[in-house]
Protein backbone atom coordinates (compact mmCIF):
# COMPACT_ATOMS: atom_id res chain seq x y z
CA UNK A 1 0.00 0.00 0.00
CA UNK A 2 2.37 2.88 1.09
CA UNK A 3 1.43 6.83 1.52
CA UNK A 4 3.32 9.56 0.50
CA UNK A 5 3.22 13.01 1.03
CA UNK A 6 5.47 16.23 -0.30
CA UNK A 7 4.99 19.91 0.36
CA UNK A 8 6.86 22.59 -1.75
CA UNK A 9 6.96 26.08 -0.08
CA UNK A 10 5.74 29.35 -2.27
CA UNK A 11 5.61 31.66 0.84
CA UNK A 12 8.83 32.24 3.79
CA UNK A 13 6.50 31.53 6.42
CA UNK A 14 5.51 27.80 4.76
CA UNK A 15 9.49 27.38 4.34
CA UNK A 16 9.93 28.30 7.99
CA UNK A 17 7.22 26.02 9.33
CA UNK A 18 7.75 22.99 7.20
CA UNK A 19 8.51 20.47 9.00
CA UNK A 20 5.54 21.09 11.00
CA UNK A 21 3.48 21.05 8.47
CA UNK A 22 4.47 17.96 6.97
CA UNK A 23 4.68 15.82 10.25
CA UNK A 24 0.82 15.65 9.95
CA UNK A 25 0.30 14.83 6.75
CA UNK A 26 2.90 12.06 7.27
CA UNK A 27 1.28 10.80 10.52
CA UNK A 28 -2.10 11.27 8.59
CA UNK A 29 -0.46 8.13 6.24
CA UNK A 30 0.17 6.02 8.74
CA UNK A 31 -2.80 3.46 8.01
CA UNK A 32 -1.38 3.38 4.70
CA UNK A 33 2.28 2.43 6.09
CA UNK A 34 2.76 1.56 9.11
CA UNK A 35 6.16 -0.47 8.84
CA UNK A 36 8.87 2.11 8.24
CA UNK A 37 8.96 6.13 7.23
CA UNK A 38 11.12 8.51 5.99
CA UNK A 39 11.61 11.93 5.00
CA UNK A 40 13.89 14.33 2.48
CA UNK A 41 14.37 17.86 3.44
CA UNK A 42 15.79 20.45 1.24
CA UNK A 43 17.24 23.13 3.91
CA UNK A 44 20.13 25.10 4.59
CA UNK A 45 22.19 24.57 1.41
CA UNK A 46 25.85 24.48 1.95
CA UNK A 47 28.30 26.40 -0.66
CA UNK A 48 29.40 25.36 -3.81
CA UNK A 49 32.00 22.97 -3.28
CA UNK A 50 30.85 21.42 -0.01
CA UNK A 51 28.97 18.28 0.36
CA UNK A 52 26.00 18.25 2.91
CA UNK A 53 25.99 14.49 3.74
CA UNK A 54 23.47 12.48 5.75
CA UNK A 55 24.76 9.82 7.64
CA UNK A 56 23.22 7.30 9.64
CA UNK A 57 24.55 4.25 11.98
CA UNK A 58 22.74 1.69 13.49
CA UNK A 59 24.29 2.50 17.46
CA UNK A 60 22.25 5.52 18.48
CA UNK A 61 25.62 6.19 20.70
CA UNK A 62 28.03 6.70 17.52
CA UNK A 63 30.46 9.22 18.15
CA UNK A 64 29.76 11.66 15.05
CA UNK A 65 32.11 13.92 16.59
CA UNK A 66 35.38 12.34 15.94
CA UNK A 67 33.91 11.00 12.25
CA UNK A 68 33.53 14.97 12.17
CA UNK A 69 36.97 15.66 13.22
CA UNK A 70 38.53 12.92 11.20
CA UNK A 71 37.00 14.23 8.24
CA UNK A 72 38.33 17.79 8.94
CA UNK A 73 41.84 16.80 8.98
CA UNK A 74 41.10 14.97 5.70
CA UNK A 75 39.13 17.55 3.96
CA UNK A 76 37.59 20.05 5.52
CA UNK A 77 34.52 20.31 7.04
CA UNK A 78 31.96 22.32 9.07
CA UNK A 79 32.17 22.69 12.90
CA UNK A 80 28.43 21.39 13.74
CA UNK A 81 27.03 18.26 13.65
CA UNK A 82 23.22 17.75 13.27
CA UNK A 83 22.27 14.69 14.88
CA UNK A 84 18.24 13.37 14.24
CA UNK A 85 17.73 9.72 15.35
CA UNK A 86 20.82 7.64 14.43
CA UNK A 87 21.11 10.14 11.99
CA UNK A 88 23.55 12.82 11.62
CA UNK A 89 24.07 15.54 9.14
CA UNK A 90 27.74 16.52 8.77
CA UNK A 91 29.24 19.00 6.00
CA UNK A 92 32.75 18.12 3.90
CA UNK A 93 34.75 20.57 2.71
CA UNK A 94 35.04 18.59 -0.47
CA UNK A 95 33.09 17.24 -3.73
CA UNK A 96 30.66 14.51 -3.52
CA UNK A 97 32.62 12.03 -5.20
CA UNK A 98 35.81 12.74 -2.37
CA UNK A 99 33.55 12.92 0.14
CA UNK A 100 31.48 10.08 0.03
CA UNK A 101 34.95 8.14 -1.18
CA UNK A 102 36.30 9.07 2.20
CA UNK A 103 33.27 8.02 4.45
CA UNK A 104 33.20 4.93 2.70
CA UNK A 105 36.57 3.62 3.08
CA UNK A 106 37.67 5.50 6.65
CA UNK A 107 33.65 4.04 8.14
CA UNK A 108 32.72 1.46 6.27
CA UNK A 109 29.64 0.40 9.12
CA UNK A 110 28.00 4.25 8.73
CA UNK A 111 25.55 4.51 5.83
CA UNK A 112 25.43 7.34 3.71
CA UNK A 113 21.57 8.43 3.47
CA UNK A 114 21.97 11.40 0.65
CA UNK A 115 24.84 13.70 -0.52
CA UNK A 116 24.61 17.00 -1.98
CA UNK A 117 23.49 20.63 -0.91
CA UNK A 118 20.55 21.15 0.24
CA UNK A 119 18.93 17.51 0.54
CA UNK A 120 18.86 15.25 3.99
CA UNK A 121 17.23 12.15 4.55
CA UNK A 122 16.11 10.74 7.68
CA UNK A 123 14.15 7.24 7.37
CA UNK A 124 13.91 4.48 10.12
CA UNK A 125 11.69 1.54 10.31
CA UNK A 126 8.56 1.63 13.08
CA UNK A 127 5.47 3.36 13.54
CA UNK A 128 5.05 7.07 11.44
CA UNK A 129 4.37 8.69 14.60
CA UNK A 130 7.46 7.61 16.76
CA UNK A 131 9.49 8.50 13.71
CA UNK A 132 8.41 11.95 13.87
CA UNK A 133 9.27 12.34 17.55
CA UNK A 134 12.60 10.51 17.30
CA UNK A 135 13.65 13.08 14.32
CA UNK A 136 12.19 16.02 15.77
CA UNK A 137 10.72 16.34 12.57
CA UNK A 138 8.71 19.18 13.27
CA UNK A 139 11.74 21.39 13.69
CA UNK A 140 12.87 21.35 10.32
CA UNK A 141 12.68 24.30 7.85
CA UNK A 142 13.04 24.19 4.18
CA UNK A 143 11.77 24.98 1.02
CA UNK A 144 10.26 21.52 0.28
CA UNK A 145 10.22 17.79 1.42
CA UNK A 146 8.76 14.52 0.55
CA UNK A 147 8.02 12.02 2.73
CA UNK A 148 6.88 7.81 2.90
CA UNK A 149 4.87 5.39 5.06
CA UNK A 150 5.98 1.96 3.90
CA UNK A 151 3.95 -0.89 3.97
CA UNK A 152 6.48 -3.51 3.29
CA UNK A 153 5.36 -5.98 0.07
CA UNK A 154 8.15 -7.41 -1.50
CA UNK A 155 11.12 -6.89 0.87
CA UNK A 156 12.40 -6.87 4.01
CA UNK A 157 11.58 -3.91 6.57
CA UNK A 158 14.72 -2.40 7.35
CA UNK A 159 16.10 1.09 7.50
CA UNK A 160 17.73 0.30 3.91
CA UNK A 161 14.55 -0.66 2.62
CA UNK A 162 12.76 2.38 4.21
CA UNK A 163 12.05 5.51 1.61
CA UNK A 164 12.86 7.86 0.39
CA UNK A 165 15.92 6.18 -1.92
CA UNK A 166 18.52 8.89 -2.70
CA UNK A 167 19.17 8.76 -6.70
CA UNK A 168 22.07 10.76 -7.12
CA UNK A 169 23.23 14.88 -5.71
CA UNK A 170 20.29 16.15 -4.27
CA UNK A 171 18.04 13.77 -5.64
CA UNK A 172 15.72 11.04 -3.86
CA UNK A 173 12.09 8.91 -4.71
CA UNK A 174 9.51 7.87 -2.75
CA UNK A 175 7.29 5.26 -4.04
CA UNK A 176 3.84 3.67 -3.71
CA UNK A 177 3.12 0.80 -6.02
CA UNK A 178 5.25 -2.37 -6.74
CA UNK A 179 7.63 -3.02 -10.07
CA UNK A 180 7.43 -6.63 -10.91
CA UNK A 181 10.63 -6.72 -13.72
CA UNK A 182 12.92 -5.24 -10.50
CA UNK A 183 15.17 -8.35 -11.01
CA UNK A 184 16.23 -8.15 -14.31
CA UNK A 185 16.47 -4.47 -14.39
CA UNK A 186 18.83 -5.08 -11.11
CA UNK A 187 21.12 -7.46 -13.07
CA UNK A 188 21.54 -5.00 -15.81
CA UNK A 189 22.16 -2.16 -13.44
CA UNK A 190 24.87 -3.50 -11.89
CA UNK A 191 26.62 -4.17 -15.28
CA UNK A 192 26.39 -0.85 -15.71
CA UNK A 193 27.95 -0.14 -12.49
CA UNK A 194 24.75 0.99 -10.15
CA UNK A 195 25.01 -0.52 -6.86
CA UNK A 196 22.18 -1.92 -4.56
CA UNK A 197 22.24 -2.07 -1.05
CA UNK A 198 18.87 -4.29 -0.67
CA UNK A 199 16.27 -6.66 -2.72
CA UNK A 200 13.98 -3.61 -2.99
CA UNK A 201 12.06 -2.78 -5.91
CA UNK A 202 12.25 1.09 -5.73
CA UNK A 203 15.97 1.16 -4.92
CA UNK A 204 16.07 -0.48 -8.38
CA UNK A 205 14.06 2.36 -9.76
CA UNK A 206 15.92 4.78 -8.24
CA UNK A 207 19.02 3.20 -9.14
CA UNK A 208 17.73 3.76 -13.03
CA UNK A 209 16.61 6.93 -12.74
CA UNK A 210 20.20 7.28 -10.94
CA UNK A 211 21.98 5.92 -14.19
CA UNK A 212 20.04 7.55 -16.79
CA UNK A 213 21.16 10.68 -15.22
CA UNK A 214 24.48 9.93 -14.94
CA UNK A 215 23.83 9.05 -18.71
CA UNK A 216 22.79 13.16 -19.27
CA UNK A 217 19.25 12.57 -19.23
CA UNK A 218 17.00 15.84 -18.33
CA UNK A 219 14.43 14.85 -15.83
CA UNK A 220 12.00 14.35 -18.44
CA UNK A 221 14.00 11.94 -20.67
CA UNK A 222 14.33 10.07 -17.15
CA UNK A 223 10.81 10.10 -16.38
CA UNK A 224 9.88 8.87 -20.67
CA UNK A 225 12.29 6.19 -19.92
CA UNK A 226 10.49 4.94 -16.78
CA UNK A 227 7.40 4.90 -18.40
CA UNK A 228 9.16 2.39 -21.16
CA UNK A 229 11.12 0.29 -19.06
CA UNK A 230 9.54 -0.30 -15.87
CA UNK A 231 6.69 -2.73 -15.33
CA UNK A 232 4.45 -2.57 -12.62
CA UNK A 233 2.52 0.00 -11.01
CA UNK A 234 3.52 3.04 -9.41
CA UNK A 235 3.24 6.70 -8.06
CA UNK A 236 6.62 9.00 -8.29
CA UNK A 237 7.74 11.23 -6.45
CA UNK A 238 10.75 12.75 -6.98
CA UNK A 239 12.69 15.24 -5.01
CA UNK A 240 15.23 17.71 -6.84
CA UNK A 241 17.68 20.26 -5.54
CA UNK A 242 14.86 22.91 -6.82
CA UNK A 243 11.25 21.48 -6.19
CA UNK A 244 9.60 18.20 -6.73
CA UNK A 245 7.97 15.96 -9.71
CA UNK A 246 5.24 14.01 -9.49
CA UNK A 247 4.52 10.99 -12.47
CA UNK A 248 2.12 7.95 -12.36
CA UNK A 249 2.52 4.58 -14.41
CA UNK A 250 0.27 4.56 -17.73
CA UNK A 251 -2.86 2.75 -15.87
CA UNK A 252 -2.26 5.09 -12.91
CA UNK A 253 -4.25 2.56 -10.41
CA UNK A 254 -2.18 3.56 -7.15
CA UNK A 255 -3.73 6.71 -5.96
CA UNK A 256 -2.12 10.30 -6.31
CA UNK A 257 -3.92 14.11 -5.15
CA UNK A 258 -2.13 17.01 -5.73
CA UNK A 259 -3.81 21.08 -4.23
CA UNK A 260 -2.06 23.96 -4.57
CA UNK A 261 -2.67 27.26 -2.70
CA UNK A 262 -0.81 30.48 -3.19
CA UNK A 263 0.90 29.73 -0.28
CA UNK A 264 2.05 25.90 -0.78
CA UNK A 265 2.06 22.99 -3.48
CA UNK A 266 1.00 19.98 -1.59
CA UNK A 267 0.81 15.95 -3.25
CA UNK A 268 -0.15 12.67 -1.29
CA UNK A 269 -1.62 9.59 -1.60
CA UNK A 270 -4.79 10.99 -0.41
CA UNK A 271 -6.92 14.06 0.44
CA UNK A 272 -7.21 13.69 4.08
CA UNK A 273 -3.35 14.28 4.45
CA UNK A 274 -3.69 17.77 2.40
CA UNK A 275 -6.63 18.54 4.80
CA UNK A 276 -4.26 18.56 7.94
CA UNK A 277 -2.94 22.10 5.89
CA UNK A 278 -3.44 25.13 6.81
CA UNK A 279 -6.27 27.18 3.84
CA UNK A 280 -6.52 23.12 2.58
CA UNK A 281 -10.57 24.08 1.68
CA UNK A 282 -9.74 26.76 -0.70
CA UNK A 283 -6.97 24.91 -2.49
CA UNK A 284 -7.40 23.87 -5.73
CA UNK A 285 -7.19 19.77 -5.84
CA UNK A 286 -6.95 17.36 -8.61
CA UNK A 287 -5.80 13.89 -9.53
CA UNK A 288 -2.76 13.66 -11.97
CA UNK A 289 -3.02 12.30 -15.59
CA UNK A 290 -1.29 8.54 -15.98
CA UNK A 291 2.07 8.63 -17.32
CA UNK A 292 2.07 12.71 -17.33
CA UNK A 293 4.87 14.38 -15.84
CA UNK A 294 3.63 17.14 -13.12
CA UNK A 295 6.61 19.84 -11.70
CA UNK A 296 7.36 22.44 -9.29
CA UNK A 297 10.60 23.90 -9.17
CA UNK A 298 11.84 27.43 -7.08
CA UNK A 299 13.84 29.90 -8.87
CA UNK A 300 17.32 30.10 -7.49
CA UNK A 301 18.07 33.30 -5.72
CA UNK B 1 -35.57 10.75 19.63
CA UNK B 2 -34.84 13.00 17.01
CA UNK B 3 -37.95 13.62 15.01
CA UNK B 4 -38.66 13.24 11.14
CA UNK B 5 -37.84 16.86 10.43
CA UNK B 6 -35.29 17.67 12.33
CA UNK B 7 -31.79 18.32 10.75
CA UNK B 8 -28.93 15.71 12.43
CA UNK B 9 -25.28 17.40 12.66
CA UNK B 10 -22.96 14.95 12.79
CA UNK B 11 -19.35 16.46 13.48
CA UNK B 12 -16.82 14.30 12.25
CA UNK B 13 -14.03 15.81 14.23
CA UNK B 14 -15.77 14.50 17.21
CA UNK B 15 -18.05 11.51 16.31
CA UNK B 16 -16.13 8.11 15.19
CA UNK B 17 -16.69 7.49 11.42
CA UNK B 18 -18.19 4.06 12.89
CA UNK B 19 -20.77 5.94 15.09
CA UNK B 20 -22.01 8.22 12.21
CA UNK B 21 -22.56 5.08 10.26
CA UNK B 22 -24.12 3.07 12.50
CA UNK B 23 -26.68 6.19 13.03
CA UNK B 24 -27.42 6.39 9.46
CA UNK B 25 -28.13 2.48 8.97
CA UNK B 26 -30.29 2.82 12.30
CA UNK B 27 -32.29 5.81 10.43
CA UNK B 28 -34.04 3.37 8.40
CA UNK B 29 -36.34 2.32 11.36
CA UNK B 30 -37.13 6.05 12.45
CA UNK B 31 -35.34 9.13 13.09
CA UNK B 32 -34.29 12.56 11.14
CA UNK B 33 -34.79 12.39 7.65
CA UNK B 34 -31.89 15.56 6.92
CA UNK B 35 -28.44 15.17 7.61
CA UNK B 36 -25.63 17.21 7.36
CA UNK B 37 -22.16 15.95 8.06
CA UNK B 38 -19.43 18.25 8.71
CA UNK B 39 -15.25 18.36 9.01
CA UNK B 40 -15.33 15.37 7.10
CA UNK B 41 -11.87 16.06 5.85
CA UNK B 42 -11.16 13.02 3.56
CA UNK B 43 -11.84 10.43 5.77
CA UNK B 44 -12.78 6.73 4.09
CA UNK B 45 -16.48 5.27 4.11
CA UNK B 46 -18.75 8.28 4.86
CA UNK B 47 -22.05 7.74 4.70
CA UNK B 48 -21.75 4.13 3.67
CA UNK B 49 -24.60 1.14 3.52
CA UNK B 50 -27.50 3.36 3.74
CA UNK B 51 -30.79 1.57 3.08
CA UNK B 52 -33.40 4.82 4.14
CA UNK B 53 -34.42 7.78 2.03
CA UNK B 54 -32.54 10.35 3.46
CA UNK B 55 -31.18 13.26 2.77
CA UNK B 56 -27.24 13.32 3.84
CA UNK B 57 -25.01 16.83 2.91
CA UNK B 58 -21.21 16.12 3.52
CA UNK B 59 -19.85 19.63 4.03
CA UNK B 60 -16.33 19.18 2.12
CA UNK B 61 -13.91 16.51 0.71
CA UNK B 62 -14.44 12.83 1.18
CA UNK B 63 -11.65 9.83 0.92
CA UNK B 64 -12.91 6.40 -0.26
CA UNK B 65 -16.27 4.60 -1.13
CA UNK B 66 -18.54 7.94 -0.07
CA UNK B 67 -22.13 6.61 -0.04
CA UNK B 68 -21.00 3.20 -1.25
CA UNK B 69 -23.65 0.76 -1.26
CA UNK B 70 -26.45 3.27 -1.08
CA UNK B 71 -29.76 2.50 -1.38
CA UNK B 72 -33.24 4.90 -1.57
CA UNK B 73 -31.24 8.26 0.09
CA UNK B 74 -29.63 11.46 -1.44
CA UNK B 75 -25.97 12.46 -0.73
CA UNK B 76 -24.85 15.22 -1.80
CA UNK B 77 -20.70 16.00 -1.21
CA UNK B 78 -19.71 19.83 -1.33
CA UNK B 79 -16.50 18.92 -2.14
CA UNK B 80 -14.28 16.50 -3.79
CA UNK B 81 -15.00 12.48 -3.46
CA UNK B 82 -11.97 10.42 -3.83
CA UNK B 83 -11.65 6.68 -5.28
CA UNK B 84 -15.03 4.63 -5.66
CA UNK B 85 -17.42 7.35 -4.38
CA UNK B 86 -21.11 5.23 -4.54
CA UNK B 87 -19.22 2.27 -5.27
CA UNK B 88 -22.02 -0.53 -5.96
CA UNK B 89 -25.11 2.18 -5.48
CA UNK B 90 -28.58 0.04 -5.38
CA UNK B 91 -30.39 3.26 -5.91
CA UNK B 92 -31.19 7.22 -4.89
CA UNK B 93 -28.73 9.90 -5.80
CA UNK B 94 -25.28 10.92 -5.54
CA UNK B 95 -24.26 14.31 -6.32
CA UNK B 96 -20.55 15.22 -6.02
CA UNK B 97 -20.03 19.00 -6.56
CA UNK B 98 -16.65 19.08 -6.84
CA UNK B 99 -14.20 16.56 -8.89
CA UNK B 100 -14.58 12.66 -8.51
CA UNK B 101 -11.36 10.34 -8.29
CA UNK B 102 -11.12 6.71 -9.98
CA UNK B 103 -13.52 4.32 -10.16
CA UNK B 104 -16.42 6.47 -9.79
CA UNK B 105 -19.95 4.68 -9.12
CA UNK B 106 -17.83 1.57 -9.89
CA UNK B 107 -20.11 -1.15 -9.99
CA UNK B 108 -23.41 0.60 -9.74
CA UNK B 109 -26.80 -1.35 -10.06
CA UNK B 110 -29.08 1.44 -10.24
CA UNK B 111 -29.80 4.94 -8.50
CA UNK B 112 -28.43 8.45 -10.76
CA UNK B 113 -24.74 9.82 -9.30
CA UNK B 114 -23.98 13.25 -10.93
CA UNK B 115 -20.69 14.84 -10.99
CA UNK B 116 -20.11 18.32 -11.30
CA UNK B 117 -16.36 18.36 -12.14
CA UNK B 118 -14.79 16.17 -13.97
CA UNK B 119 -14.21 12.32 -12.74
CA UNK B 120 -11.03 10.52 -13.23
CA UNK B 121 -10.13 7.39 -14.39
CA UNK B 122 -12.10 3.97 -14.68
CA UNK B 123 -15.12 6.60 -14.02
CA UNK B 124 -18.17 3.85 -14.02
CA UNK B 125 -16.03 0.56 -14.58
CA UNK B 126 -18.37 -2.47 -14.39
CA UNK B 127 -21.79 -0.55 -13.58
CA UNK B 128 -24.45 -2.77 -13.73
CA UNK B 129 -27.67 -0.48 -14.20
CA UNK B 130 -26.51 3.01 -12.52
CA UNK B 131 -27.14 5.88 -14.33
CA UNK B 132 -23.89 8.41 -14.33
CA UNK B 133 -23.70 11.67 -15.69
CA UNK B 134 -20.51 13.96 -14.91
CA UNK B 135 -20.60 17.49 -16.19
CA UNK B 136 -16.47 17.97 -16.83
CA UNK B 137 -14.37 15.15 -18.04
CA UNK B 138 -13.73 11.22 -17.37
CA UNK B 139 -10.27 9.75 -17.25
CA UNK B 140 -8.97 7.02 -19.12
CA UNK B 141 -10.50 3.25 -18.86
CA UNK B 142 -14.21 4.31 -17.84
CA UNK B 143 -16.62 1.97 -18.41
CA UNK B 144 -14.52 -1.01 -18.62
CA UNK B 145 -16.48 -3.60 -18.89
CA UNK B 146 -19.75 -2.21 -18.49
CA UNK B 147 -23.00 -4.09 -18.20
CA UNK B 148 -25.75 -1.96 -18.08
CA UNK B 149 -26.90 1.48 -17.38
CA UNK B 150 -26.00 4.63 -18.56
CA UNK B 151 -22.88 6.88 -18.38
CA UNK B 152 -23.06 10.26 -19.82
CA UNK B 153 -20.00 12.77 -20.13
CA UNK B 154 -20.76 16.49 -20.98
CA UNK B 155 -16.81 17.18 -21.87
CA UNK B 156 -14.44 14.95 -23.25
CA UNK B 157 -13.52 11.15 -22.20
CA UNK B 158 -10.06 9.63 -22.46
CA UNK B 159 -8.29 6.72 -23.65
CA UNK B 160 -9.90 3.45 -23.95
CA UNK B 161 -13.39 4.35 -23.36
CA UNK B 162 -15.64 1.11 -23.33
CA UNK B 163 -13.02 -1.16 -22.96
CA UNK B 164 -14.70 -4.62 -23.51
CA UNK B 165 -18.44 -2.82 -22.62
CA UNK B 166 -21.85 -4.98 -22.76
CA UNK B 167 -24.54 -3.04 -23.01
CA UNK B 168 -24.35 -0.01 -20.85
CA UNK B 169 -24.86 3.29 -23.03
CA UNK B 170 -22.28 5.75 -23.41
CA UNK B 171 -22.97 9.65 -24.22
CA UNK B 172 -20.37 11.80 -25.01
CA UNK B 173 -20.56 15.65 -26.04
CA UNK B 174 -16.68 16.61 -26.29
CA UNK B 175 -14.07 14.54 -27.91
CA UNK B 176 -13.22 10.75 -27.05
CA UNK B 177 -9.35 10.26 -27.01
CA UNK B 178 -9.46 6.82 -27.92
CA UNK B 179 -12.60 3.61 -27.81
CA UNK B 180 -11.37 0.54 -26.00
CA UNK B 181 -11.99 -3.10 -27.46
CA UNK B 182 -15.38 -3.81 -28.98
CA UNK B 183 -16.44 -0.40 -28.35
CA UNK B 184 -17.62 1.75 -31.47
CA UNK B 185 -19.97 4.61 -32.38
CA UNK B 186 -23.49 3.97 -32.59
CA UNK B 187 -26.29 5.86 -34.07
CA UNK B 188 -28.49 8.21 -31.79
CA UNK B 189 -32.20 6.83 -32.38
CA UNK B 190 -35.08 8.22 -30.52
CA UNK B 191 -35.04 5.90 -27.78
CA UNK B 192 -31.72 7.48 -26.66
CA UNK B 193 -32.36 11.22 -27.48
CA UNK B 194 -35.15 10.43 -24.81
CA UNK B 195 -33.03 8.95 -22.56
CA UNK B 196 -30.21 11.17 -22.76
CA UNK B 197 -32.42 14.43 -22.83
CA UNK B 198 -33.63 12.57 -19.00
CA UNK B 199 -30.48 12.50 -17.73
CA UNK B 200 -29.68 15.74 -18.60
CA UNK B 201 -32.76 17.16 -17.01
CA UNK B 202 -32.01 15.08 -13.89
CA UNK B 203 -28.71 16.31 -13.53
CA UNK B 204 -29.19 19.87 -14.28
CA UNK B 205 -26.80 19.95 -16.88
CA UNK B 206 -26.38 22.92 -19.20
CA UNK B 207 -26.26 20.61 -22.36
CA UNK B 208 -27.94 20.28 -25.40
CA UNK B 209 -29.02 15.82 -26.63
CA UNK B 210 -28.07 16.97 -30.25
CA UNK B 211 -24.22 17.60 -29.48
CA UNK B 212 -23.73 14.17 -27.89
CA UNK B 213 -22.67 11.23 -29.89
CA UNK B 214 -23.41 7.43 -28.41
CA UNK B 215 -21.39 4.00 -28.01
CA UNK B 216 -21.35 0.98 -27.12
CA UNK B 217 -20.71 -2.38 -27.79
CA UNK B 218 -20.21 -3.95 -31.11
CA UNK B 219 -21.07 -7.23 -29.76
CA UNK B 220 -18.26 -8.94 -31.01
CA UNK B 221 -16.15 -9.52 -27.92
CA UNK B 222 -18.48 -10.82 -25.90
CA UNK B 223 -20.69 -14.73 -27.07
CA UNK B 224 -23.54 -14.39 -24.30
CA UNK B 225 -26.24 -16.24 -26.48
CA UNK B 226 -30.22 -15.60 -25.24
CA UNK B 227 -30.88 -19.36 -26.58
CA UNK B 228 -27.84 -20.50 -23.91
CA UNK B 229 -29.53 -19.04 -20.96
CA UNK B 230 -30.04 -22.53 -19.47
CA UNK B 231 -26.44 -23.69 -19.87
CA UNK B 232 -25.46 -20.53 -17.09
Amino acid sequence: MCGIVGLFAKTPEVEANLGALLAPMLHEMSDRGPDSAGVAFYRNPVESGHTKLTLQHDDPAYDWDALRKALKEAHGADKHVERRGNHAVVVAHADAVRAEAWIEEHHPDVKIMSAGEAIEIYKEVGRPEAFIETFDIKSLNGTHALGHTRMATESKVTTAGSHPFSTGLDLCLVHNGSLSNHNGLRRMLRREGVRFQTENDTEVAAGFMMWRQREGDTLQQVVDRCIEDLDGFYTFLIGTRDGFAVVRDPIACKPAVLAETDEWVAMSSEYRSIATLPGAEKAVAWEPAPATLYMWEKERV
Amino acid sequence: MATATDIEVVDLAVTPLRELNQRLHDAASGGSRSWRIVNPNGAHAIAVGIDAELDVVIEGHTGYYAAGMNKHATVTIEGNAGVGVGENIMSGRIHVKGNASQACAATGRGGLVVVDGNASSRCGISMKGVEIVVKGDIGHMSGFMAQSGTLVVCGDAGDALGDSIYETHIYVRGSVQGLGADCIEKELKEFHRAELGRLLEAAGADAKVDEFRRYGSARQLYTFNIDNAGAY
